[in-house]
């Protein structure tokens, strides 16, 4: 709890508050009601530092007694507050049904209105001064308890011990003593220590409009009125109440933020570093052939964590990649890398990041914006809720085309249409939310085609979505790579939608690519063991059904506990001491001579 | 669609039941303030030495010797003719006091909010923006320490501390009083501080969860420029939760605003209300204190419309 200055502020703060209230009144008390006609209404001098008043009393003596009254006077508005906050709050689980929603309804309603015209409305009828007062602030900090006490009872009410307790007849009232209360004691403790904060100032505020405490009585907010009044003339002597008011309101506050915190702390460790990648391989020529060229891409962040190591991939126009791995194999990262789109605090190092032959990194935003189109995994979230789906499509062309507003919105009603979403022209003008899944994801492959695509990157596009959905999507893009002439890279852990789809499957274990091979060998020519554990673990017609389905024992590695040799091998059939102790680079694989040299892998067990 | 408008109607419908049920109720607490004040008001009022017939007279004028159903119904019935009875003290019309009053209390918690919004909102995406992802652990906590203390602070604190400085010190703005521009100054910035820290808070932890959202993500992979990724992107889907502390915070405002009128001896319903309750002029603290209830209620049912229209995804719960 006190790890932040702020937290170390507010509990000094509230601790000298304690202090002066304890000893305020007994050490300063004598001089504070002293009275000195000789030295009435002065302002500041060496013998009264913040002045006196209008009988000569000192003001900052004053100040420092007024620390108990002020205090008290909080703590018991809070306590009465909370304790009528509390009854109100546990009523309704105790009540009839009807009674018990028209408690609610009316603690709603008194929720909404501010603290200080609750607190007016009682100090009319119960009169000026510190009860009315204190009255007053106790019905304005009510409310707010209550709605909490509903809250966290409602919370409790659906917990197993209480469901139990029900079941064996134990009556409503004793439920809510015995098992609900004492679960919620702690939160809502937490909270009165935030609403004294909140009762202090209100309790300064009325005494300040002259509606709380009453000469001869005063507390800081009476002093306050009283140096108010002066303060064309010496505003020095409003300084003293106003700077206590203002320490007692800041310290309690921070304190109940600490405290909040503290009660639910969920923080991740401080940011370290981010850990050393090794330095990435020479760029080379651009390959003029490639629609996307990258060599040794590393993302790395703090605490030594490099989910994506070293992973090199060329594609050629009208290709789709399939690029496959269990989800943390670093396939999605990959992706984001290629967009440029790996959150902070992630480190992304390629020697050569290309598109179209150029640099990803450098090319102007008007460029990638048109030539890179992206497909996320999630339809329902990948649109904007709040903005109409043509907008969202004809922004593109408005924005690095500098098509006008209704030329790209013809466009964009083109591209819905090309997509094959029915009555585009309604369609372009509905939110996200009126469509179905498929149709978003339509439509977001249809904002990819608002420029010219060379590159689409579908990042588990059809996870989400049904199985039919799914096949339509996996068609559609099948046709725009191969209308458009883009190279699309198709991230996905199911290698039986991979194996459908592409022409060319690339397979990720722990951030490194361990196999590359042409669809056609995938079903009978993988060498690697995990490609070929992946390939065995999809159910095919012939599957014996009798039998349980093909799983890789173990797990895969996390990030940080990768050995020096292949990641693989712990949970490899094949694996030997050389596999744990060296890492297969990813070489050329041709089990015979003359076989395609598409196929590469990194495996030592895989010539065999 | 239909069917989405249908379950809009409803909605509205609903919130307009709850407020016409809030308004009785609060036409009930005010009629019965007058009554649960222990012993005579009418004596309260006019002391202790005032003659009976004087007493009696004024019972007799205020309806207060009639049965209690029958002032009920005379209350609702003067209330809803503007009628709100006249004041102890000056013998005006307290729906004269009201109406002259009231506009003069808006504008000053109109163009705070106004104030509060155009500030803290850009603030809030800005400090969003900056500390994404928890970069810039300074920026970070500085925002949030300042931000924290600026909203533990009582308006009627920022309006001494303004007075003292820039109107008394500085003499640049008026102190007090209501004329001509400058002297808005000081009472809007008093009353725009706490909620401004407020809402920035919000809107910043706003910010930050939209940034994390897959359609933003999508929105920057289409290299929108960043004003248009910030404004048309992301701020709409701030807005929802923004509004919500908005309407908590417009009704403080409102409550902030006797504080504040009091400082500046704004002419304004705040500076009435102080003043007949301290002198025990309760015909106008009766009907002041139903002004600002109505507008709190009126405020907050507003608020929930607009939820309503603004939600498009319709997460319009009960």
């Amino acid at each position: 709890m006190m790890r932040t200055p702020s937290a170390w502020i507010g509990v000094s703060l509230v601790a000298l508050m304690v202090v002066l209230a304890v000893i305020g009144p007994p050490i300063w008390g004598e001089a504070a009601e002293r009275i000195d006609p000789g030295a009435v209404l002065q302002g500041a001098s060496a013998a009264h530092p913040l002045g006196t008043d209008n009988l000569g009393r000192d003001l900052l003596a004053r100040v420092l007694v007024a620390g108990r009254l002020s205090l008290a006077l909080a703590l018991l508005a809070t306590l009465a507050g909370g304790l009528a906050g509390v009854v109100l709050g546990a009523l309704p689980s105790v009540l009839p049904r009807r009674a018990a929603r028209l408690v609610t309804a009316t603690v709603n309603t008194l929720v909404a209105f501010p603290g200080l015209l609750l607190a007016m409305f009682i100090a009319v009828i119960a009169g000026l001064g510190a009860r009315g007062a204190v009255l007053g602030i106790a019905a304005a900090v009510a409310p707010g308890v209550a709605r909490l006490t509903q809250t966290l009872a409602a919370s409790v009410a659906g917990r197993d011990y209480v469901a139990a307790a029900r079941l064996l007849g134990v009556p409503r009232p004793l439920i809510l003593v015995r098992h609900v209360l004492p679960n919620i004691a702690e939160p809502l403790i937490l909270n009165l220590a935030q609403a004294m904060g909140g009762a202090l100032l209100g309790l300064a505020g009325m005494s300040f409009l002259g509606l709380g405490v009453q000469p001869p009585a005063y507390d800081w907010g009476r002093l306050l009125f009283d140096g108010f009044s002066r303060i064309y003339v010496t505003p020095v002597v409003a300084l003293g109440p106003a700077v206590a008011v203002a320490l007692a309101g800041i310290g309690f506050n921070l304190l109940g933020d600490a405290l909040a915190r503290a009660a639910a702390r969920t923080r991740a460790a401080g940011a370290a570093p981010a850990g050393a990648a090794p330095a990435p391989a020479d760029p080379g020529e651009p390959d003029p052939d490639a629609v996307l060229e990258v060599r040794d891409l590393t993302v790395a962040f703090p605490g030594g964590l490099t989910p994506v190591r070293g992973v090199s991939l060329t594609l050629r126009p009208g290709e789709i990649v399939g690029l496959v791995g269990e989800s943390g194999s670093g396939k999605s990262l990959t992706a984001a890398a290629i967009g440029g789109l790996v959150p902070y605090p992630g480190v992304v190092r390629a020697g050569a990041l290309r598109l179209c032959g150029r640099d990803a990194r450098t090319m102007p935003d008007r460029e990638l914006g048109t030539a890179l189109a992206m497909v996320f995994q999630d339809p329902m979230a990948s649109l904007n809720p709040a903005l109409r789906v043509g907008g969202q499509l004809a922004e593109v062309a408005t924005v690095h085309l500098g098509a006008s507003r209704a030329e790209a919105a013809r466009r964009a009603v083109d591209r819905l249409g090309h997509v094959r979403i029915p009555d585009p022209e309604r369609r372009a003008r509905q939110h996200p939310h009126e469509l179905s899944g498929g149709m978003r994801q339509r439509a977001v492959i249809a904002m990819g085609l608002m420029g010219t695509p060379r590159l689409i990157v579908a990042d588990e596009p059809t996870t989400a979505l049904d199985v039919t959905v799914q096949r339509q999507i996996l068609t559609l893009l099948r046709e725009v790579t191969a209308e458009t002439g883009a190279a699309t890279l198709f991230i996905s852990h199911d290698i039986a939608v991979v194996g459908e789809l592409c022409d060319r499957v690339v397979v990720m274990y722990a951030g490194r690519v361990v196999e590359e091979l042409p669809v056609a060998e995938l079903a009978g020519g993988a060498a690697h063991p995990y490609t070929r554990a992946l390939v065995a673990s999809v159910p095919g017609m012939d599957t014996d059904r009798s039998r349980p389905l093909a799983g890789i024992p173990g797990r895969p590695p996390a990030p940080g506990g990768i050995g020096p040799g292949c990641a693989f091998a712990p949970r490899c059939p094949v694996a030997t001491s050389r596999c744990t102790a060296e890492r297969p680079p990813l070489a050329p694989y041709a089990p015979e001579p003359g076989a395609s040299t598409a196929h590469k892998v990194a495996c030592w067990e895989a010539a065999a | 669609m239909a069917g989405m408008t249908r379950r809009r109607g409803a909605y509205a419908l609903r919130r307009l039941v709850r407020f016409a049920v809030a308004l009785g109720v609060l036409m009930v607490a005010s009629f019965a303030m007058i009554h649960l004040i222990p012993g005579d008001p009418v004596r309260a009022s006019l002391g202790p030495a005032a003659p009976y017939e004087l007493v009696e007279a004024r019972r007799a004028a205020l309806g207060l010797d009639q049965p209690l159903p029958a002032q009920f119904l005379g209350y609702v019935g003067g209330v809803l003719t503007g009628e709100f009875g006249t004041s102890f003290l000056t013998g005006e019309r307290v729906g004269d006091v009201i109406a002259a009053r009231l506009p003069t209390t808006l504008t000053l918690a109109l163009a705070a909010t106004a104030v509060a919004l155009l500030v803290a909102v850009p603030l809030g995406m800005w400090a969003g923006v900056r500390t994404e992802n928890g970069r810039r652990r300074g920026t970070e906590a500085a925002f949030t320490s300042v931000t924290g203390t600026a909203v533990a602070v009582p308006e009627f604190l920022y309006s001494i501390a303004l007075v003292a400085v820039f109107a008394i010190g500085l003499g640049w703005f008026p102190p007090a009083g209501r004329a001509g521009p400058e002297s808005y100054v000081l009472p809007v910035v008093a009353l725009a501080i706490g909620p401004a820290a407020m809402i920035a808070r919000m809107c910043r932890v706003e910010t930050l969860r939209v940034l994390g959202t897959e359609y933003v993500r999508l929105a920057r992979a289409k290299r929108l420029p960043s004003a248009r990724l910030y404004v048309r992107h992301v701020l709409p889907g701030t807005l929802t939760a923004t509004l919500t502390v908005c309407g908590l915070l417009l009704t403080a405002l409102i409550a902030g605003s006797v504080i504040v009128e009091y400082v500046f001896a704004w002419p304004g319903l705040g500076q009435r209300i102080v003043e007949s309750i301290t002198q025990k002029d309760y015909p106008v603290a009766q009907g002041v204190i139903l002004v600002y209830g109505v507008i709190v209620l009126t405020v907050n049912l507003l608020i929930d419309l607009a939820l309503g229209a603004l939600d498009p995804t319709s997460r319009l719960k009960e």
